[in-house]
């Protein structure tokens, strides 16, 4: 399959909202930790949910650059067309 | 902008938690009475937070081993191995840890902390790969960073996980090693070590198990979980700590690779800090000879850790894990736990209190580490005092709705 940015976005979307128990609209510009409140172990559960789903592996060195959900979406897609 | 700012968040939590009662990461104990008792602001104190496995701090053999080592060897080494010498003590020490673990070599670190840092941050590098399970201690996620190599973490104690992800590293060139612990020290839980050293061996990498709260404890032998699953050839690198079953204070590794000694000048971790104090080289020296000559230690502490888990668990408080001389009670709030912890040192009992982001899952634990030391009577009074804790915390709770 081949992911696109938007395709991406939406499964990411979709993984996020676990973390999201107060139902705020999730844009590209969304920040984990200033508008999800997420602290280091969640989102380091949530990028475990992200691997499993695309299949691909995220180094932690990776990490410290990732604020917000396009963050996320430029990580993956970087991953996949590693893979 | 200061550079603190960055810790406001925390900073306030921290103050919350004061204003809750007593600090619970900077208890000070006025007085220590033996491996299990202390005077904490004038009251005697329960210790069952200090992961004094075999209760060896106060055995009358050691601490006389260890003042003989202070009058003979001095007070401090003043200086590293690499620049101002290695003691004999520390080359006898090294060859003793080698000789119980059944291994060619063993390095010797000022703490356990620092030994995860050097020998993982020494035997990984940038070229490389490191597979670490996503539960592991502070220390080796720090190891790993220090190392430069490329870090992926695989699912806690998911031997089917770590498998997944070395089979999608393929066939990248650099080195691999995985990374797992004997037990976890939060909730006590053991590695299936068994089926880690499976998938080691299928895709050819290496594995270092750290048995920082195994060694002493499992085992026939005492020498950890690799030994209790009968692992031992498998594992290519041991990491342990000298501050827990030991009853001292440094760390070591160990391996048989015959190119394991490298490190004693590559490891900045190892090169570039103060030696170990003859003082602590000759208690872990004592120690270590204690684990061997007195297997009934280790019956003892699990003796000790059955009663107070089944204690608990009668009482209704809900165990993170398996019986083992770690018992981590999970309570349903972070409040629950910071109330019950105060309570607890008001009752005569000090456990340790862990919050999230430090535990798994966002839980918030009450923490107990059993002693071959602790007596039936004082595992008794543990279970007492768990039970008045929660008693109070259920009157407080509901002095606090009613008032809303």
């Amino acid at each position: 399959m081949q992911w696109t940015d938007d395709k991406v976005q939406e499964e990411i979307v979709t993984l996020l909202q676990p973390f999201n128990p107060k139902g705020i609209e999730l844009t590209p510009e969304t920040d984990l930790s200033a508008d999800l409140y997420m602290d280091s172990v969640a989102a380091m559960n949530l990028v475990m949910e992200i691997e499993d789903r695309f299949d691909i592996d995220i180094p932690i060195s990776l990490l410290p650059d990732v604020n917000n959900l396009q963050d996320l979406v430029d990580v993956v897609l970087a991953q996949k067309s590693k893979g | 902008m200061s550079l603190f700012d960055k810790y406001d968040q925390v900073a306030a939590r921290h103050d919350r938690l004061l204003a809750a009662g007593r600090d619970p990461f900077n208890i000070c104990m006025d007085r220590i009475v033996s491996a299990t008792e202390a005077i904490i602001d004038g009251r005697d104190v329960i210790l069952v937070g200090t992961n004094n496995y075999l209760g060896l701090t106060f055995d009358p053999d050691c601490i006389e081993a260890t003042v003989e080592a202070i009058r003979h060897e001095g007070t401090g080494t003043t200086g590293s191995r690499i620049a101002n010498g290695t003691y004999s003590s520390h080359r006898a020490l090294e060859q003793e840890i080698a000789a119980f673990l059944g291994r060619k070599a063993a390095m010797v670190f000022p703490t356990g902390y620092q030994a995860n840092l050097g020998i993982i941050a020494g035997l990984a590098g940038p070229k490389d790969t490191i597979l670490l399970d996503s539960d592991s201690h502070a220390s080796i996620y720090d190891g790993c960073r220090l190392s430069g190599a490329t870090l992926i973490r695989f699912r806690h104690n998911s031997p089917a996980d770590l498998d997944k992800r070395l089979t999608r590293l393929g066939d990248d060139k650099g080195g691999k090693l995985v990374i797992v612990e004997g037990i976890y020290s939060m909730l006590g839980d053991q590695a299936p070590l068994d089926e880690f050293v499976d998938v080691k061996r299928r895709h050819g990498v290496e594995l270092l198990v750290d048995e920082a709260h195994s060694l002493g404890v499992f085992g026939d032998n005492g020498r950890g979980i690799a030994e209790a699953y009968g692992v031992e050839d498998e594992v290519d690198y041991v990491v342990g700590t000298f501050s827990k079953s030991l009853g001292a204070v440094g760390g070591f590794g160990a391996s048989s690779n015959p190119e394991f000694e490298q490190l004693r000048f590559t490891s900045r971790p190892y090169m570039f800090t103060a030696s170990s104090s003859p003082s602590s080289v000759a208690t872990a020296s004592a120690t270590l000879k204690k684990i061997q000559s007195q297997p009934q230690l280790r019956r003892q502490l699990w003796d000790n850790a059955r009663a107070l888990y089944d204690g608990l668990k009668d009482l209704g408080f809900e165990i993170c894990a398996a019986t083992s001389p770690i018992i981590a009670v999970r309570l349903p709030s972070e409040e629950a736990a910071v109330f019950m912890w105060n309570a607890l040192i008001q009752g005569g009992v000090y456990v340790n209190l862990a919050l999230p982001p430090g535990t798994p899952d966002g839980s918030c634990l009450l923490r107990c580490s059993l002693s071959a030391a602790h007596t039936p009577a004082q595992v008794r009074k543990v279970c007492e005092v768990f039970d008045a804790a929660r008693r109070a915390y259920k009157e407080w709770e509901a002095t606090q709705s009613a008032a809303e």
